[in-house]
C-alpha cells in the first residue's frame, strides 16, 4: 500500500477501536478515557504493533485536541456562574486545593521527580475530570439532588484556578532561575487578567465579530480564532492550551452555548486523537514499575477527594448520605490530568507521564464505581434507569 | 407557592418547591432546554427520587397546559445576565384587597422599584401589563427588580 492509503487504513481502525471501546465503556457506565489509553499503551512506543505512517498525524492532531478541550471548557461556564460559586464555594474551593494537590506533590518527590515534575503530578492528583463528573451526575439522575450545586462549584472552581495553574505550571517546565521563573508567572497571571478584563468591557465586540446566522460561519470563526490565539500564546512561551482557554472564558455568553453544540462533535474526534496520542508515546514497560505508587497515589487521593466533597456538601447544608455522594462523584480524574501531564512531558519532565498514566487508568475507572457503589448500598436502587 | 432558584453552574437552574400536600419537587431546567422533573426522597431529603425527563418541546406543550408557559425561565435568563437582578412570582392570594382592583392602583412601580412584566390567569398570560390591566385573586404576577424590591413588593401584594 502506498503511504496515503496506509495512514487511511491506520487511522481508520483507530478510530473505530476508539468508537467500539466508547460503546462498551458507556455500556458499563464508565469514560471511555482509560480504555482509549490502554489500546494507545498496546499500540505504539513499546506496544504490539507500531502505527509508524499515523503516528505523526495523531501527534498533530492531538494538539488541536488539547486546545479544543480546553475551548470548550472554557465555553463551559459563565462569568455569572464563576461568581456564584466564588461567593458561596470559595472556601470549599480552597479545601479542595488544600487536600488535594499536596499528595501529588509529595508522591512526585518522593518518585524523583525533579520538583517541576511534582509540580505537575499535584495538579494531575488535584483537578477532577469536570467531563466523567457531569456525565455521572446526569446517568445516575443526581442534578436534581441537593449536593449537586456544591459538586458543580467546586468543578467551577478547579477549571478557572486551571487558568491560573496552567501557566505557572509552563513557566516552571521552562525552568531558568527563581527571578525568571517569578517574572514569567507575573507575565503570566497578569495574561489571564488582562484578557479577562478585555472579555468583559469588550464582549460585544467579539459577539459581533463571531455572530453570524449561518452555523458553519460560526464554527469556522471560533475554530479559527482559537487556533491563532493558542498558536500566538505557545510562541510567547504560555502553551496553546491556556490560550484556547482563554478564549473560551472570553467568548460571550450569546455565542459560547451555539459554539459549544457546535464544537462538540469536532471536540470529541481530536480529544480522542489527544488521548491516544499520550498512550502511544507512553512506554508501557514503564508502566509497570510506577503501578504500586500509583495505586497508592489513587488510594490517598480518592480519601482526600471525599473529604472535599463531603466539606463542600456539607456547607449547603446536605446531609450525611449527601455529603458521601458529593464525595465519590468528585473522585474521578482525567481528561484534565492527563491535559497536564501532556504539557510535564511536552516540556522535557518524561517521567510523569507513565505516572499519570497509570494513576488515571485506575482513578477513571475506580472513581465512578465507587459513586455507584454509594447509591446501591444504601438499600434503594438508583434511579439511573429513568434517563 | 415558594419557588427557590438555585444556579446549577454549567448545567443550568433548579427550581425547588414543596406542594400543599407537602410533597418536596423540584424542576431542573437545563439551558439546552430539556426539563427533568424530580421528587425528594422522604427517607433522605437530598436526594431526588424520581425523575421525569422531559424534552424542550414536552417541557414547552406540559408548560402550556399548565398554563405558566415558561415565562418565568424566560426572566430566569434576564436575570442571569444582569447581574443583582432578580426575578419573582407572586400570587394575588384570595381575599386580597387587590382582587378586582386595576395593576395601577398597587403602584407598584413607585413603591418597590419593581416592574410587574407579566400576569399569567390560569391559562393566559398578559405580557407587560398595562396599569389598567385588573388583578384577579389566583392571578400570577412576574416582576423583575432587586432583591429588597421583590421582598416589598411581595408584603405589598400578599400583604
Amino acid at each position: 500500500m502506498d503511504h496515503v492509503a496506509t495512514l487511511l487504513v491506520e487511522l481508520g481502525l483507530l478510530f473505530l477501536g476508539v468508537a467500539v471501546l466508547t460503546l462498551l465503556a458507556r455500556r458499563f457506565g464508565l469514560s471511555p478515557i482509560p480504555f482509549v489509553l490502554l489500546l494507545a499503551l498496546a499500540l505504539g512506543e513499546g506496544g504490539l504493533v507500531g502505527l509508524d505512517t499515523s503516528e505523526p498525524f495523531v501527534e498533530a492532531a492531538a494538539e488541536i485536541g488539547v486546545v479544543l478541550l480546553l475551548l470548550t471548557l472554557g465555553l463551559e461556564f459563565s462569568a455569572a456562574e464563576l461568581v456564584t460559586s466564588l461567593r458561596r464555594h470559595l472556601p470549599s474551593g480552597l479545601v479542595d486545593l488544600a487536600l488535594n494537590a499536596p499528595p501529588g506533590l509529595v508522591a512526585g518527590l518522593l518518585l524523583g521527580l525533579p520538583w517541576q515534575g511534582a509540580a505537575a503530578l499535584a495538579g494531575i492528583t488535584w483537578i477532577s475530570s469536570s467531563g466523567i463528573v457531569a456525565r455521572l451526575l446526569t446517568d445516575l439522575g443526581r442534578l436534581g439532588n441537593r449536593e449537586s450545586p456544591a459538586v458543580l462549584s467546586v468543578l467551577v472552581l478547579e477549571d478557572m484556578a486551571m487558568a491560573l495553574y496552567l501557566p505557572l505550571l509552563v513557566v516552571a517546565l521552562a525552568g531558568g532561575g527563581p527571578l525568571r521563573a517569578a517574572g514569567g508567572a507575573v507575565l503570566a497571571v497578569g495574561t489571564v487578567l488582562v484578557v479577562l478584563a478585555a472579555a468583559h468591557r469588550m464582549g460585544h465586540r467579539l459577539h459581533r465579530l463571531l455572530s453570524h446566522p449561518d452555523d458553519e460561519q460560526v464554527l469556522l470563526r471560533v475554530f479559527g480564532l482559537t487556533l491563532l490565539v493558542a498558536g500566538l500564546s505557545q510562541a510567547v512561551g504560555a502553551s496553546a492550551a491556556v490560550g484556547a482557554f482563554l478564549v473560551g472564558i472570553a467568548v460571550p455568553a450569546s455565542i459560547a452555548d451555539r459554539a459549544r453544540a457546535l464544537l462538540g462533535p469536532l471536540r470529541n474526534v481530536f480529544a480522542a486523537a489527544f488521548f491516544l496520542a499520550f498512550g502511544l508515546a507512553t512506554d508501557p514497560g514503564e508502566i509497570w514499575p510506577v503501578l504500586p505508587a500509583a495505586l497508592a497515589l489513587a488510594a490517598v487521593t480518592t480519601v482526600t477527594k471525599v473529604a472535599s466533597g463531603w466539606y463542600a456538601a456539607a456547607r449547603d447544608g446536605v446531609g450525611r448520605a449527601g455529603r458521601l455522594r458529593a464525595g465519590t462523584v468528585l473522585v474521578a480524574r482525567g481528561e484534565f490530568s492527563i491535559v497536564i501531564a501532556g504539557l510535564a512531558v511536552a516540556a522535557g519532565a518524561g517521567r510523569v507521564g507513565p505516572v499519570a498514566a497509570a494513576y488515571v487508568l485506575v482513578i477513571a475507572v475506580s472513581g465512578p464505581l465507587l459513586t455507584r457503589l454509594v447509591d446501591v448500598v444504601p438499600g434503594e436502587p438508583s434511579q439511573a434507569a429513568a434517563r | 407557592m415558594d419557588v427557590t432558584e438555585t444556579l446549577l453552574p454549567g448545567v443550568g437552574f433548579r427550581y425547588e418547591f414543596r406542594t400543599v400536600a407537602g410533597t418536596p419537587a423540584a424542576l431542573v431546567v437545563h439551558r439546552e432546554g430539556p426539563v427533568d422533573l424530580v421528587v425528594y426522597d422522604s427517607r433522605d431529603p437530598d436526594r431526588a427520587r424520581s425523575v421525569l425527563s422531559l424534552e424542550q418541546d414536552e417541557a414547552d406543550t406540559i408548560g402550556e397546559l399548565l398554563g405558566m408557559r415558561r415565562v418565568a425561565e424566560r426572566f430566569a435568563d434576564l436575570s442571569r445576565e444582569v447581574p443583582g437582578l432578580r426575578s419573582g412570582r407572586l400570587t394575588v392570594p384570595t381575599g386580597s384587597r387587590w382582587d378586582g382592583r386595576p395593576l395601577g392602583d398597587t403602584r407598584a412601580r413607585t413603591l418597590t422599584g419593581c416592574s410587574v412584566v407579566a400576569v399569567v390567569r390560569g391559562s393566559e398570560v398578559v405580557t407587560s401589563p398595562s396599569p389598567a390591566e385588573p388583578l384577579h385573586a389566583g392571578d400570577v404576577l412576574v416582576a423583575v427588580g432587586n432583591e429588597s424590591g421583590l421582598e416589598a413588593l411581595a408584603d405589598l401584594v400578599q400583604g
